[in-house]
């Protein structure tokens, strides 16, 4: 080595979007520095713009049909294996939650944490589906029965704080269910998100299901609450004119929206399959059949 | 008619600068168009469709359908403009007259044994008679491209003065197949031979053969329509079809056309997209404009 390690310079990796299952630089090529509390540089990260939302929806559009329409069974083994493989980038998840301020035994947990949870909803893709549909009895000639369905594309910002695994919580639930997101990664700690993203484009999971931006979330939630191909928000933080603000516009093409504002991704109420039912809709058949009573073939 | 000496040589091989044309078809991507020039430009691009259905299982409930679709684009935005016609295979020309009535837009048939035009001349003078007769406004023809680059220019020639003497007063577009041509100097020499021959428009593609229409191929076209004009005074109209299914690209088309044949070619009587999935994205683009809001594809009519 011509030079000592002291006098290298680093090289600080740029934190790039997620989206259709590429890593883009931002249409808008805005960047802004990641700093840790100390006011040192961590990384350069885009700075998203509305027209990468935009793109990103049509990309989750897009993945909808195939992940939707895929066995509940295999959605299960993707969702192993990205847990697999945040497994084997342990180390990686570890440093960057130490850099943005997490000490050695709460980062571990935290990435274990993710972990678990996503074997967790691995284990519900095919089985909430029955515990929440039912056959429901009708006065006529007719097999009447309701069973949730993907709502479609849920654009959700990420909490804040819990970069990490608020963010892993929040998308398990929504991609188990068959639904494909757009997300919007915490500002100011937004490197695991990115890495996150790596794990994701390993994984078997088709490009487009997940797709992760970064940027400032008050320049983005307008779009997110607006656009009229996304058929629900997800918003994590308690900001109640933010709040308000995502209901109005969410109306205009009557999009689900769900709070998060109040959940403890941590405890053990962080995990259930509730969260996958706030991203389902059920749907009821009426399905024409022999009178049963009669008991008699009519033909 | 053109006097027979002024029809130039087709045996002699003409060049196309590959490299510069490509350079400079990339450029007219680079233009910046926004707010009321774009909504503009994409009413005109709307005006200009032939919004097309050219399949084996066209019925006569798609054909009615396409119609509607043609007369209501998207009701809940009001003041647009209609698109320019209707391309159908010449079957369903009368199903597609009746339906659009005298709303004027235009019924274009394609003939002349479409997509790959393999068949005996007599057909394809009957094809076309059939479509015209059934009240075809425009036809749509296919040159052999075999017959092209087996070298007998003449019979392409003749082929086309043939169709054009059996359409009467409906305007010929000459398809040339540019995917199967191949190179910039074969869609150049083909282009010349349409002109020539008789061809209202020129026109890239079947829509059946990929590549489709480029924006390369659509320049070295516009560029034969502009040397033909200054020769004879005569002006072709250009329809470059298959492949343009996004406004912006839409866009693009329309700075070239503007940047290379002038303002007075900026119309539907001479200038034509062929397409069925670009009025939708139009559409989609111009309720984005008036509302600022990003469009679903669910609430607009399905192609």
């Amino acid at each position: 080595m011509a030079k000592t390690l002291e006098s290298r310079l680093e090289v600080l990796k740029t934190y790039k979007l997620y989206i259709g299952g590429q890593f883009p630089r931002t249409e808008s090529g805005r960047y802004y520095i990641a700093t840790n509390a100390k006011g040192e540089k961590l990384a350069n990260v885009c700075l998203g713009s509305r027209k990468d939302f935009r793109d990103a929806v049509v990309a989750a559009r897009g993945a909808f049909g195939g992940w939707s329409g895929r066995a509940a069974f295999n959605r299960g083994q993707i969702l192993y294996r990205i847990a697999e493989m945040l497994e084997g980038r342990k180390a990686q998840f570890i440093d960057e939650l130490m850099k943005q301020e997490s000490t050695k035994v709460q980062a571990e947990n935290e990435v274990n944490l993710c972990i678990d949870r996503l074997i967790y909803y691995s284990g519900w893709c095919d089985k909430f589906q029955q515990l929440f549909s039912a056959v429901n009895p009708v006065a006529s000639s007719h097999f009447n029965f309701s069973v949730p369905e993907p709502t479609g594309v849920v654009a959700a910002i990420a909490p804040q704080n819990d970069s990490l695994l608020g963010l892993v919580s929040v998308i398990a639930p929504i991609i188990a269910g068959g639904n494909t997101c757009i997300i919007l990664a915490s500002h100011t700690k937004p490197l695991c998100a990115v890495t996150f993203a790596e794990v994701l484009n390993s994984s078997d999971l088709p490009g487009g299901v997940v797709n992760i931006l970064t940027g400032k979330v008050s320049e983005l939630v307008p779009f997110f609450a607006d656009h009229m191909d996304v058929n629900a928000t997800a918003y994590c933080e308690g900001d109640a004119v933010t709040q308000k603000m995502i209901k109005e516009k969410s109306s205009l093409n009557v999009k689900r929206v769900v709070l998060y504002d109040k959940v403890k991704w941590a405890d053990a109420t962080g995990q259930s399959p509730y969260f996958i039912m706030d991203f389902q809709e059920i749907k009821t058949t009426w399905h024409p059949i022999e009178n049963i009573g009669g008991a008699k073939a009519g033909y | 008619m053109i006097a027979t000496k002024t029809i130039p040589d087709f045996s002699s091989p003409v060049h196309v600068d590959q490299v510069g044309i490509e350079e400079r078809a990339s450029r007219f991507t680079k233009r910046s168009i926004k707010n009321e020039t774009k909504v503009n430009g994409l009413k005109l691009a709307l005006n200009m469709i032939d919004l097309t259905t050219l399949e084996g299982k066209d019925t006569d409930g798609k054909v009615k359908q396409l119609c509607y679709k043609a007369l209501h684009l998207h009701d809940s935005y009001p003041g647009l403009p209609t698109v320019a016609a209707i391309c159908v295979y010449p079957s369903m020309v009368k199903v597609a007259k009746k339906a659009l009535g005298d709303s004027g837009v235009k019924v274009a048939s394609v003939a002349t044994a479409f997509p790959s035009g393999q068949a005996p001349r007599d057909v394809k003078i009957r094809d076309t008679k059939y479509a015209v007769q059934n009240g075809a406004d425009e036809i749509d023809m296919v040159i052999s491209r075999g017959k092209f680059l087996q070298g007998e220019y003449n019979f392409v020639f003749d082929e086309i003065a043939a169709v054009k003497e059996a359409c009467g007063e409906a305007r010929l577009k000459v398809i040339l197949e540019t995917g199967e041509l191949v190179t910039y100097d074969k869609v150049r020499k083909a282009s010349d031979i349409a002109m020539y021959a008789g061809a209202d428009f020129i026109k890239t593609s079947t829509g059946k053969i990929s590549p489709a229409a480029t924006m390369p191929v659509t320049l070295v076209m516009l560029e034969a329509i502009r040397d033909f004009y200054y020769k004879t005074g005569k002006k072709i109209a250009m329809k470059p079809a298959g492949g343009i299914s996004k406004s912006k690209l839409a866009l693009h088309y329309l700075v070239m056309l503007n940047e290379t044949l002038g303002e007075g070619w900026m119309n539907n009587e001479w200038f034509r997209f062929g397409a069925s999935s670009l009025a939708n994205d139009i559409l989609m683009q111009l309720m984005k404009q008036k509302t600022g809001v990003y469009q679903s594809a669910n609430y607009f009519s399905i192609d």
